[in-house]
């Protein structure tokens, strides 16, 4: 079986967001690009899941809806252990054109398992993996926090409000991947680094596709007003601030 | 000249990155104190291959060039030198003689085990009375014809008590001095060994450093590493590269002190402002982040030189030497700018300054340093 595995390019999470073009795109300059951290849980599980030969995985893919900034970060996959990366060449303009690019590229080369990270950590539009189910007309499971192959069965673990859901279906499917999934996410070792030179990262073109949505504006949060110490017997100021300043009361 | 790393440099730099603050980080102060070796941590460096970094795929390493080794190890020493330093002896004391010097049985017997992290090295040079001055070597290995025996004592062994495997420098033909020395490759289990009580040091308290008593212990014709005659120029050539490993790892430890400190002087408030603020703190961060700067330099440039097959012993002494004198003075400030809290252990900045010291003193002292370079002043 093969899983194909779908990567968004983020900036790291400790990047300080600066805007630019009136605030409808993020300002690139110095940004660290990482994986985005669900998929990165995804891809782990997925390798694990080849690793062990108890199962019938045998193939782990990635793929990415981007422009060649992210060749650095599927690398990266394939230091942690995907065999081969395919990146298809066009700016990711919203999750809509995303899933209709990865569908495309599936309908052609299929996969038994697709997964995808609940959200990414840039824009938190949590979409892509549902999008993908319609696109290619099978389920999605979302919110996965356990992912077994017993043969031919799949056994999943979901969260679900006050418990989990145990299911057990059979391929193909779309996995939206919660926390939970696995431990941690891999630290690529040397000899992965090194076997990653060798391994194929594919560019493949964009299909034909109108983006659904357009960004009009960013708006970064208002910066934090600094802490002011009231003496602890000034209760009558304290209030008085509260009243007048903070507006709570 | 360029100044841009690749990107599988970079991949290198996080991924030590990663390991180091994930799994490092958790109770390094704890294995410092109650100085405990780091097994399960080596064992995980192992694993990720950083043991073996600088040695041939062919024979289990990593390939991987000595500017990667530079950054990773600048990373793994800003949160945990006790474990770098086992990383640098076993990489650029011990794979590297073995992999250079070595004849093909050895390098599958002793190289391999080690370049995968499943055996450790250590480097059997120093003794009581014989450190960067190897030829007054004590240490015998008389030529027995079929086997040497080797009598003596080696003080300051960094994994002494837990590698498997000694890289062990002796004199064989006294009476011919720096030509008489040979470098053995030793099993740490044979007869006649003996490893003396872990020495209780000012910093990098987990890593095991003893001393090893040979008494009549007897090593095989074919451990013997390289020509006979030429262990002089093993162990010199092993301490070149050795120093950019230091240096690497001095630089970290200014590195992290460093970084611990700017985010302590921006949260940190006296006179109702950060003390980033007041002057006489950011001009401190200011000096401290120019002397890292430059000593990262001067260990790009010796793992460079070393990557284009060009002579680096006088640019791996430089390194050396900035980088461990820089490491002392960062550490120093990086407490100072902690004020009261820098002097408690859990701010770390303490522990970085014990251990910045012996990157002054270990794997030739800062003076000996100053004799490699003025002496290749007029080479």
């Amino acid at each position: 079986m093969k899983i194909l595995v779908c990567i968004s390019n983020v900036p790291d999470t400790t990047t300080k967001v600066k805007l630019t073009d009136d605030n409808k795109q993020i300002d690139n300059a110095g940004v660290q690009w990482i994986i985005n951290p669900w998929d990165e849980l995804a891809l782990t599980r997925a390798i694990e899941l080849k690793e062990d030969s108890s199962n019938t995985i045998d193939e782990v893919c990635v793929v990415n809806v981007g422009l060649n900034q992210s060749d650095a970060t599927l690398r990266k996959a394939l230091a942690i252990g995907a065999d081969k990366a395919i990146r298809i060449d066009a700016e990711p303009l919203d999750a809509y054109f995303v899933a209709g690019q990865i569908a495309a590229y599936v309908k052609e080369n299929p996969f038994d398992i697709v997964l995808s990270g609940i959200e990414s950590s840039d824009y938190n539009g949590s979409s892509v993996g549902g999008m993908l189910s319609e696109f290619m007309d099978c389920p999605a499971i979302s919110s996965m926090t356990k992912l077994d192959v017993e043969n031919e069965n799949i056994i999943i673990h979901r969260a679900i409000p006050g418990g989990k859901q145990i299911l057990e279906l059979k391929p193909p499917f779309i996995g939206i991947v919660q926390k939970g999934i696995t431990n941690e996410p891999r630290i690529p070792a040397m000899r992965g680094i090194m076997m990653a030179r060798k391994k194929p990262l594919e560019v493949v073109a964009a299909v034909e596709l109108d983006s659904l949505s357009h960004i009009v504006e960013f708006e970064l949060p208002k910066a934090k007003a600094s802490c002011q110490m009231i003496a602890a017997d000034q209760l009558e100021e304290l209030v008085h601030l509260l009243k007048s300043e903070a507006k709570v009361l | 000249m360029n100044f841009e790393l690749t990107e599988e440099q970079e991949m290198i730099r996080d991924a030590a990155r990663d390991f180091a603050q994930r799994e490092l980080l958790p109770g390094v102060i704890e294995r410092d104190e109650n100085a405990t070796y780091p097994t399960e941590q080596v064992k995980r460096l192992g694993e990720l291959g950083f043991l073996g970094m600088l040695v041939d795929v062919e024979y289990d390493g990593g390939g991987m060039d000595a500017v990667s080794y530079v950054l990773a190890m600048e990373e793994i020493s800003k949160v945990d030198a006790s474990v770098s330093v086992i990383m640098s002896v076993n990489n650029s004391l011990v794979c590297w003689g073995v992999q250079k010097y070595g004849s093909e049985a050895q390098k599958q017997e002793f190289l391999k085990p080690m370049a995968r992290g499943d055996k450790i090295g250590a480097f059997l040079l120093s003794e009581p009375e014989a450190g960067s001055d190897a030829t007054s070597q004590r240490t015998t290995a008389v030529d027995m014809g079929d086997h040497y025996l080797i009598n003596g004592i080696k003080n300051w062994i960094t994994s002494g008590g837990t590698a498997s495997t000694y890289l062990l420098i002796a004199h064989t033909h006294p009476e011919k001095k720096h030509h008489g020395i040979n470098a053995f490759l030793i099993d740490s289990k044979l007869d006649g060994i003996t490893i003396g009580p872990h020495e209780n040091k000012m910093g990098m308290r987990a890593s095991d450093t003893h001393s090893v008593m040979f008494n009549n212990v007897k090593v095989p014709k074919e451990n013997r590493l390289g020509e006979d005659g030429q262990g002089f120029t093993i162990a010199m050539k092993s301490l070149e590269g050795g120093r950019i490993g230091i240096a690497s790892q001095a630089l970290g430890i200014a590195s992290g002190a460093y970084e611990l400190a700017l985010k302590y002087a921006q949260e940190r408030k006296t006179f109702g402002k950060e003390i980033f603020k007041h002057q006489a703190i950011a001009f401190k961060l200011a000096d401290m982040a120019v002397e890292i700067e430059a000593a990262r330099f001067f260990c790009l440039k010796a793992a460079w030189l070393k990557d284009q097959g060009k002579p680096y012993g006088q640019a791996s002494a430089m390194a050396k030497l900035y980088a461990a004198e820089t490491a002392m003075k960062v550490t120093t400030e990086a407490v100072q700018i902690h004020g009261g809290n820098g002097y408690v252990k859990e701010y770390h900045v303490e522990r970085l300054m014990r251990e910045a010291k012996l990157t002054q003193i270990y794997e030739g002292t800062s003076e000996i340093q100053k004799i490699v370079i003025s002496r290749g002043l007029l080479a």
